[in-house]
């Protein structure tokens, strides 16, 4: 039999479906593998005999003629989302110990559909990272390794869900993109990422991060999988004001290959200076490939581009800065306190104490921007900027089906650099920030390597709620791209 | 009417503003679906987005936002199709989010008036800025462990609407007559009970003085005063404190203050310094609020009529004078006894009849009028046993005392005590002649033209008929017998 962690998300649903395997062993299977590669620390909780029991119960279900879309597929969770009973801590220390007692949307979705959890991913501290290096539970190693050796990071925030998929601890995994979270680090460790249309997923029961910005979706091996996993994630939902109220379509089916006559967007403000050459070779590729399938390629114009970023660090931290105030050691998670201690002095130590650094400096960059005196300048100021970059891919919309751009300006990089720098950090965001301010979805797809032989993606950014067209053409993309080259690989 | 604080330097004017925080009736909470029920065991009434526990999200409650809207109309206010949540954001441990979802630039109601009746039955209009929906704080109680305080969620998450007034109000009687006229129309509107002794209506008074005719003075807020007669008072106290401030050579510093009723003063809470940055944005949890008129125009179908106009009818139809029109509109059940009483009957007798017997026994008793041990049906029957001669005015007074007392039906009190008037002339004739018989020397000096003697005449026959017999006979019949 071979190694059924090297399945993809539909190998595995056909495979089961045809009684090749039962959900048990595929889970059993994956279990071994997370065992095995625990020095990739790409989970902050495993939870394997919960995996191998909802398993069973899979496998019963589907005796009984009642398999789901994503029946028996067993998953990795990324730690900010809540899932009942299971300990959920956003990689944060405030949040250590906390098991909450009801299950986030997405999850429920994803588990009435069949699917099995195999733990809770790593990821930067309250999904805040590009690098998972913030995590209170330690960083994760990308499975990717630098020609010297070096271990290198996942990208963030959710590192720990694409270092599980590309390493086949889980079959596939959710993630959360708030200005790249998906996209990033799916470019990093070779996997596709799909960030949906802002309120395509529910948001309720998911950690909060920026409210007006975080969005869940699918961390996959393939195009063909992103599109099995949304439909199982996705759906409006009454308990979140911001879902929309609109019907799943069936995403797979939008994979029909074809993209003839589909006009195909390169915005000009995405050729940034100073991007290694590897990476416009990289978009030209993409380009070349889409033309050859029939894409009809059109230059457009994002002039707000440039923007994009300093209004995200804004109106992030800004969100976050208040999101984060219900973390008071108060009702749940760590409390620090001493003895006749005031109620002020219990939230400084507890909040000092149960935040780690990027956190304290966001939530201080936030609480500035949000002060009398400064709101009009920063944070109104960046509320406005973001209204024109959403202009501008309306306008851009007006002529072309979707947009191709890379997803990162490097490959991964080495643990530890850009430490320093919180700003240089920052700009690993530069591409994915400006569909997420606009609540675009955008798709991460694995087009090539490195010079130093690591993956990079090509990002594809598509009209609110066109999953679809990003999919299908994303879908074309990979084909033509035919990237097979795994982890694995580099070490065999 | 002008009220001036006289003070060593000149005579100053005071400028007060009222923010009232009503607690909405509706069933659930703004943005959750727990129960709202006052009194419930500590934390009970709590869900998991009142609790804010990770990853919540707040859903708005409609019932809350067409409270908001009818309250709105109520206060012939502008209603704002679209208006945004905004968040305030501050520590405290009966905060559980560490903000209070409110409403800031965008609030769903705008200018309005109110109508303040005063005693003396003139009227002043007073203007609302805006009304805007808020979530309630829970409870914090530091009495319960020596070294602990424990905190009681169960409020935390309901709906209050703040209702601003503008800077109209110049005496503390005004306050409390806007105080009482808002609460009248909550009432009316059901979409507050106004109960400010269970804290379902707060309010906070703005106070500055000023020479009249100068702009504006800087003004202190008093925070949280929990009865009328406190923001009565808090006004006038803080009022004065400021005029001495100011006349000994300081300078007014805007601060919070709290009222003590008990030493009769107001303290300072918070400086401006010590202030809090609410940092205020949009919740990005919650989309705009959104309506259309068709929204509106449903809700002002199920408007009651309004303390106002029923008022202006009372005046009209059963030609009542503004006081005694404004003192039964002022709650609604006791508008709506006077009505069953006036129904069919002389109106103006009936706002007697209740005004002063009814209401001043109640008052007496400290019972409201819905547990009235008279019902309006007897106090009616009542008014009609005056008006068919069955009783006299004099007898119904005993009659009605002993209706307050029983809460029989007075027919068959009069009935039982043998109350009914003497119309028989034959009885009335007997009780008069034996007056005359013996008084001769009476009857002498009123036939000397000492006409006022005759209502001694009248006393006595009343009094040995035991008040029963009908007045008018006695007097025409005595007449009769002594000058006819």
């Amino acid at each position: 039999m071979t190694d059924l962690t090297n399945l993809t998300l539909a190998d595995a649903r056909d495979g089961l479906a045809k009684g090749d395997y039962t959900s048990v062993e595929l889970t059993e299977a994956h279990i071994k593998s997370m065992e095995a590669h625990r020095n990739l620390n790409a989970f902050i909780t495993e939870t394997p005999e919960k995996a191998i029991e909802m398993a069973k119960a899979s496998d019963a279900k589907r005796a009984k003629g009642e398999a789901g879309k994503m029946e028996g597929l067993p998953i990795a969770i990324k730690d900010l989302f809540c899932t009942e009973g299971v300990q959920t801590t956003a990689a944060s220390h405030i949040l250590e110990g906390f098991k909450p007692q009801y299950e986030s949307t997405v999850t429920a979705n994803l588990f009435n559909n069949g699917a099995v959890m195999l733990g809770k991913a790593n990821l930067d501290e309250f999904a805040m990272g590009s690098s998972n290096t913030s995590s209170y539970y330690g960083n994760v190693i990308n499975p990717w390794k630098g020609k010297d050796g070096k271990d290198l990071v996942p990208g963030g925030s959710s590192g720990g869900s694409a270092a599980a998929v590309a390493a086949h601890l889980a079959l596939a995994a959710t993630g959360t993109d708030t200005g790249g979270s998906i996209r990033q680090p799916a470019s990093y460790c070779g996997i596709v990422g799909l960030k949906p249309t802002y309120g395509r997923c529910s948001r309720w029961g998911v950690v909060a991060f920026a409210s007006s910005l975080d969005q869940a979706g699918p961390m996959t091996k393939t195009v063909r999988d992103a599109a099995i996993m949304l439909g199982a994630m996705a759906g409006h939902d009454a308990k979140d004001s911001t879902s929309a109220p609109m019907a799943v379509p069936d995403f797979e089916a939008a994979l029909t290959g074809d993209i003839r006559g589909m006009k195909i967007g390169i915005p000009k403000e995405y050729r940034v200076d100073g991007m290694p050459e590897e990476i416009n070779k990289l978009w030209d590729n993409g380009i070349a490939m889409l033309r050859d399938a029939g894409a009809e390629v059109v230059d457009v114009t994002l002039p707000h581009t440039k923007y994009a970023l300093g209004t995200y660090y804004i109106v992030a931290p800004a969100e976050a800065s208040s999101n984060l105030a219900r973390y008071d050691g108060l009702r749940y998670g760590q409390r620090v306190m001493d003895e006749g201690d005031s109620l002020d002095d219990m939230y400084m130590k507890s909040r000092a104490a149960g935040f780690g650094k990027e956190v304290q400096r966001r939530i201080m960059i936030g609480t500035y921007v949000l002060s009398a005196g400064y709101y009009d300048a920063y944070y109104n100021k960046a509320l406005k900027v973001r209204r024109r970059i959403y202009e501008d891919f309306a306008t851009a919309f007006g002529t072309v089906d979707t947009i191709l751009a890379p997803t990162a300006p490097s490959a991964a990089f080495a643990i530890g650099d850009n430490e320093d720098d919180p700003v240089k950090m920052y700009l690993n965001d530069v591409f994915t920030v400006p569909a997420s301010l606009a609540g675009l979805p955008g798709l991460s797809v694995p087009t090539g390597l490195s010079a130093d032989g690591l993956p990079l993606g090509l990002q594809l950014i598509g009209k609110p709620f066109d999953e679809e067209t990003v999919l299908r053409v994303g879908g074309v993309l990979e084909s033509a791209a035919n990237f097979t080259a795994t982890p694995f690989g580099q070490e065999g | 009417m002008t009220y001036i604080i006289e003070g060593s330097t000149g005579p100053w004017e005071i400028v007060v503003g009222l923010e009232v925080h009503c607690q909405v009736v509706s069933k659930s909470k703004l943005f959750s679906g727990a129960s709202t029920t006052f009194g419930n065991e500590p934390n009970t009434n709590v869900s998991l987005v009142d609790a804010a526990m990770p990853g919540m999200l707040p859903v708005i409650n409609e019932e809350c936002v067409r409270q908001a809207v009818k309250t709105g109309l109520g206060l012939k206010a502008k209603i704002n199709f679209e208006s945004v949540f905004a968040r305030k954001n501050y520590f405290y441990a009966d905060l559980p989010q560490g903000y209070q979802i409110s409403q800031f630039d965008k609030p769903i109601v705008g200018a309005g008036t109110i109508i303040l009746d005063m005693p003396d039955g003139s009227t002043k209009s007073v203007g609302i800025e805006r009304l805007h929906l808020e979530q309630d704080a829970g409870k914090s109680m530091h009495d319960q462990d020596p070294k602990y305080s424990h905190i009681d969620l169960n409020r935390s998450g309901v709906a209050l609407m703040e209702i601003v007034s503008d800077p109209d109000i110049r005496t503390p009687e005004e306050a409390g007559a806007y105080l009482t006229k808002l609460r009248a129309i909550v009432r009316y509107l059901g979409t507050c009970d106004g109960n400010m002794n269970e804290g379902s209506m707060r309010c906070d008074a703005n106070v500055s003085v000023r020479r009249a005719g100068d702009p504006f003075g800087t003004r202190c807020e008093i925070k949280n005063v929990n009865s009328i007669r406190y923001v009565m008072q808090a006004i006038e106290i803080e009022a004065k404190r400021q005029v001495e401030v100011i006349e000994g050579g300081g300078e007014i510093v805007q601060e919070t203050r709290l009222y003590d009723p008990r030493l009769g003063e107001t303290r300072s809470m918070r400086s401006k310094e010590m202030a809090h940055d609410y940092r205020y944005f949009p919740d990005p949890d919650l989309l705009p609020l959104v309506f259309d008129q068709a929204f509106v125009s449903e809700i002002e179908k199920t408007l009651p009529e309004l303390p106002d106009e029923k008022k202006a009818r009372f005046m009209r139809e059963n030609g009542l004078s503004a006081y005694d029109a404004g003192v039964l509109v002022a709650d609604q059940e006791k508008a709506a006894y006077y009505e069953v009483v006036a129904k069919g009957r002389d109106g103006k007798l009936a706002a007697n009849w209740v005004i002063t017997n009814l209401f001043g026994a109640l008052n007496k008793a400290g019972v409201d009028v819905a547990e009235s041990p008279v019902t309006a049906e007897n106090l009616g029957k009542l008014l009609d046993l005056i008006s068919n001669d069955t009783i006299s005015g004099r007898i119904a007074k005993d009659v009605f005392e002993i209706m307050i007392e029983t809460g029989d039906n007075p027919d068959k009190i009069v009935e039982e005590k043998g109350l009914k008037q003497i119309t028989d002339t034959g009885a009335i004739e007997t009780a008069i002649d034996e007056v005359i018989a013996a008084n001769p020397d009476k009857v002498q000096e009123i036939r000397d033209g000492k006409d006022r003697m005759l209502g001694w005449f009248v006393g006595q026959v009343m009094k040995s008929t035991g008040g029963k017999a009908n007045p008018g006979m006695v007097n025409k019949m005595l007449r009769d017998k002594i000058l006819g």
